[in-house]
C-alpha cells in the first residue's frame, strides 16, 4: 500500500508538471483546472492593478467558444487581433490575451468578469451565446469597453459594442462559384445549428447557386452540433452518396467534412477562416472574416473616449469579408470574372443576397 | 414526398451511415459493459476516447502507419485504464467523481498535446473501406455491411466475443461474481482486484479504440473535444442495453440509424425542420429507455469499492 501511495504521488506530480509546461499564463485564474485556457499571445505582463496608463499597450482580452486554431469562427477573431497587433507595432503596443474552448457559457462569463476586473481596455465576448452574461457583467465595469458578436444588439448600454458579419454576402459569392464548378449539378452543405451566422451563410450560398443555375440541387444538413467532427464527416459522406461533387459548410466541426471531401475529391468552399491549408487540393476559395476592419474602428473610438453603444458589420464593401482563393487551385478565368462581377453587384446593391 | 424519400439509394445510404456511426459507440459501450459488470462505473470514457483519438491521429499524421496508430492508441488506453483501476480499486475513490476527473484530464491533456505537437487542424492518413471478397458484391447488403473500414468490422465482431466471454467462460463468471457479490467471490479465492483491474484496463483500451475510430476511420482529422459527448452516450447505452453486449448493440444501432436517417431526411428536403430532425435520435433513445429500463437490474455491487474484511 505504501508503494501504491508513492506511485500515486508520483503521478500527481507528473500531472502537475504537465500543467506547468503550458505557455506563459496570464495572471487570471483558469476557470477549468485541467485545461490551460488563458494563454498569453505575448509575454505575460507584470500583474497590474493600476488603471492603464496612456503610454502602456492597448490591452485586449477575448473569450471564444472553440480553439484559436479551429479554422473557423474562433480563429477568425484571433487572426484579426494578431493582424492588428502587427500593424500597431507588436506586443508592446497591443497586448492580446485569450480564453479558448469556452463552450460552457458559465465558464465564459467567469472569464469575461475576470478580464474586466483586471482592467483590460477591451474585452471581447466572441459568441452570440455570451450575450445575456455580458448584459449582466457590463454595467459593473463602466470604465471597461466590451464587444460581442455576432449580433447587432448593444443592449442599449454605453460600454458595449456589437459586431456581426454579413455572412450571406460571401456565401452568395461562394454559391456562384460552386454553381459554376459543379459537374453533377448537386451541391452539399454541412451546417451546425440552423441559426445566426450559419443560417445567414447557408441561405446566402443557396441564393447564389439559384441565381447562377436554378437547375442545381443544393442539399443541406444541419448536424445539431458545433463540435461533433465525426457526425460532420458522416454528413459529408451523405452528400457524396447523394451525388454532390462540390461542398461547403460553416462552423468549426466542418473540418471533419473537409477531410471527407478531400478523400472523395469533392471541391470545398470555406467560410469564416481561410481553409486552404487544411486541404490544398480541393479548397477552391474561402470567405475570410477580417474582423480587424471593425475592431480598429472600435479601438479608435475607445481611445477617443467612446466605450460602446454602436454596432458594426463586416461585409464585402468595407473589406471585412474577403474571398480568398486557393493559389494552387486554377479557377477558370470566366468563372473568376463572374465572381468579380458578383462582388461588384453585391457592393453596389444591384444583387440582393437574402 | 415521403414516398420519394425511401428510394434504394437512400435506404442503403442510411444503413451504411448508421453502421459506421455505431462503431465508436460499440467500442466504448462494450468496454464499459465489462467494467460495469465487474462493479466499476467508468465515467472517464470520454476522456479516454479523446486521448485515444489524439494518439491515433498523431501517430498516423507523423508516420502514416495506421496499425502503429491503433497500437499506440491501445497502449494509451491501457495506461489510462491502469491509472483508473488504481484509483478505483486500490484507493477506492468515489467512482462518479474520479470518472469525471479522468474525463477532464483527457479533455485537457489531448488539447494540450494537440496544441504543442500539431498546432492546427490537419488531415492525416485514415482507414479506407475494405471490400470483403464476394460478400461486398451482394446488391445493397454488400455496400451496407461489407464495404466498411476495418475498425467497423472489429467493433461488430466484438459483440459476440464479449457475449461469449461474459456468459460462457470462467473469466466471465468471475467478472459477474465481482459485480454481484464480491465478498462471496473473494471467499472462494477470486481476486476481485485482479478481475477489476482487467475489466477497467480493457475498458480503457476499447474507449481509446473508440476514439481512434473517430480520428483515423470515421474522419481523418483531430480537433479539440471532437468526441462531443459520444463517451457519455456510450455509458448510457450500457444501461440501455441492460449490461448485455447484444442489448448494447441494439441501442447503438438504434441511436446511430436514427441519426443517419435524420441526416438523409435533411438532405432529401423532406419538410421537417432541422431542429426537430437532430433531436430524433435522442428522443427515440429516451423513449425506448423509459419503456425498457424497469425490467433489467444492474450489477448489485456497481460503484461500490471492495475492501477485504480480515
Amino acid at each position: 500500500m505504501k508503494n501504491a501511495v508513492r506511485l500515486f504521488a508520483l503521478l500527481a506530480i507528473l500531472v502537475m508538471a504537465l500543467g506547468a509546461c503550458t505557455p506563459a499564463a496570464t495572471p487570471t485564474a483558469a476557470p477549468e483546472p485541467t485545461k490551460a485556457p488563458e494563454v498569453a499571445a505575448t509575454e505575460a505582463p507584470a500583474p497590474t492593478d493600476v488603471p492603464v496608463e496612456p503610454e502602456g499597450p492597448f490591452r485586449v482580452a477575448v473569450v471564444m467558444p472553440s480553439a484559436i486554431n479551429d479554422m473557423a469562427f474562433s480563429q477568425s477573431i484571433y487572426d484579426a487581433l494578431v493582424r492588428i497587433q502587427e500593424e500597431m507595432g507588436g506586443p508592446d503596443k497591443f497586448e492580446i490575451v485569450y480564453s479558448e474552448g469556452m463552450f460552457n457559457v458559465d465558464d465564459a462569463a467567469a472569464a469575461i468578469r475576470d478580464y474586466a476586473s483586471q482592467g483590460f481596455d477591451l474585452v471581447i465576448a466572441h459568441g452570440s451565446q455570451y450575450g445575456s452574461s455580458l448584459q449582466e457583467i457590463a454595467p459593473d465595469f463602466p470604465e471597461t469597453s466590451f464587444a460581442w458578436g455576432t449580433t447587432v444588439d448593444t443592449f442599449g448600454q454605453p460600454n458595449i459594442f456589437a459586431y456581426e458579419a454579413a455572412a450571406d454576402q460571401g456565401g452568395y459569392v461562394n454559391g456562384v462559384l460552386a454553381a459554376s464548378l459543379t459537374k453533377s449539378s448537386t451541391i452539399g452543405v454541412v451546417g451546425p445549428i440552423e441559426t445566426g451566422d450559419a443560417k445567414l451563410y447557408v441561405d446566402g450560398f443557396k441564393a447564389g447557386v439559384a441565381a447562377t443555375n436554378p437547375a442545381i440541387t443544393v442539399n443541406v444538413n444541419y448536424i445539431g452540433s458545433f463540435s461533433d467532427v465525426a457526425l460532420a464527416a458522416e454528413a459529408a459522406n451523405t452528400h457524396i452518396a447523394a451525388g454532390a461533387d462540390v461542398m461547403t459548410g460553416t462552423a468549426q466541426m466542418v473540418v471533419g467534412a473537409i477531410g471527407k471531401a478531400d478523400e472523395a475529391g469533392a471541391l470545398w468552399f470555406g467560410t469564416q477562416s481561410n481553409q486552404t491549408s487544411l486541404a490544398p487540393k480541393i479548397v477552391v476559395a474561402s470567405q475570410v472574416y477580417h474582423w480587424e476592419v471593425v475592431l480598429s474602428q472600435m479601438i479608435e473610438l475607445i481611445q477617443a473616449g467612446t466605450l460602446g453603444g454602436q454596432s458594426f458589420s463586416i461585409n464585402l464593401e468595407n473589406g471585412g469579408e474577403v474571398i480568398e482563393y486557393n493559389p494552387d487551385y486554377a479557377v477558370p478565368a470566366e468563372v473568376q470574372a463572374l465572381a468579380e462581377t458578383t462582388i461588384k453587384g453585391i457592393i453596389d446593391g444591384s444583387i440582393k443576397t437574402k | 414526398m415521403i414516398a420519394d424519400f425511401f428510394t434504394i439509394t437512400v435506404l442503403v445510404g442510411i444503413l451504411t451511415s448508421g453502421i459506421r456511426l455505431a462503431t465508436p459507440y460499440l467500442f466504448a459501450a462494450i468496454g464499459e459493459t465489462f467494467s460495469q459488470r465487474s462493479g466499476v462505473l467508468n465515467l472517464g470514457v470520454e476522456g479516454q476516447m479523446l486521448l485515444g483519438a489524439f494518439a491515433a491521429f498523431y501517430v498516423s499524421y507523423i508516420t502514416g502507419n495506421l496499425w502503429l496508430a491503433v497500437l499506440v492508441a491501445i497502449v494509451v488506453g491501457a495506461l489510462m485504464g491502469l491509472i483508473m483501476a488504481f484509483v478505483s480499486v486500490n484507493l477506492q475513490a468515489q467512482q462518479g467523481i474520479s470518472g469525471i476527473g479522468f474525463y477532464l484530464f483527457g479533455l485537457g491533456a489531448s488539447d494540450l498535446l494537440f496544441q504543442k505537437l500539431v498546432g492546427t487542424v490537419k488531415i492525416a492518413n485514415s482507414f479506407s473501406p475494405v471490400y470483403i471478397p464476394v460478400l461486398s458484391e451482394i446488391p445493397g447488403l454488400g455496400e451496407i455491411i461489407f464495404q466498411q473500414n476495418v475498425l467497423v468490422y472489429v467493433a461488430f465482431a466484438l459483440v459476440p466475443v464479449a457475449w461469449f466471454v461474459l456468459n460462457r467462460t470462467t473469466l466471465g463468471l468471475k467478472i459477474h461474481a465481482a459485480g454481484e457479490n464480491p465478498a462471496a467471490a473473494d471467499s472462494l479465492g477470486v481476486s476481485i482486484a485482479g478481475v477489476r483491474y482487467f475489466t477497467i484496463i480493457l475498458g480503457g483500451i476499447l474507449s481509446a479504440l473508440a476514439g481512434a475510430s473517430l480520428s483515423i476511420a470515421q474522419s481523418n482529422v483531430f480537433q479539440q473535444g471532437m468526441t462531443s459527448g459520444i463517451g457519455f452516450i456510450a455509458v448510457a447505452l450500457v444501461y440501455f442495453g441492460g449490461w448485455r453486449p447484444w442489448g448494447v448493440l441494439g441501442g447503438a444501432l438504434l441511436f446511430s440509424m436514427v441519426n443517419a436517417l435524420q441526416l438523409w431526411i435533411q438532405v432529401k428536403g423532406v419538410g421537417i425542420p432541422s431542429d426537430i430532425a437532430v433531436m430524433m435520435p435522442y428522443v427515440l433513445t429516451i423513449l425506448v429507455l423509459v419503456a425498457s429500463v424497469s425490467r433489467v437490474r444492474g450489477p448489485s455491487a456497481l460503484t461500490k469499492p471492495f475492501e477485504r474484511e480480515n
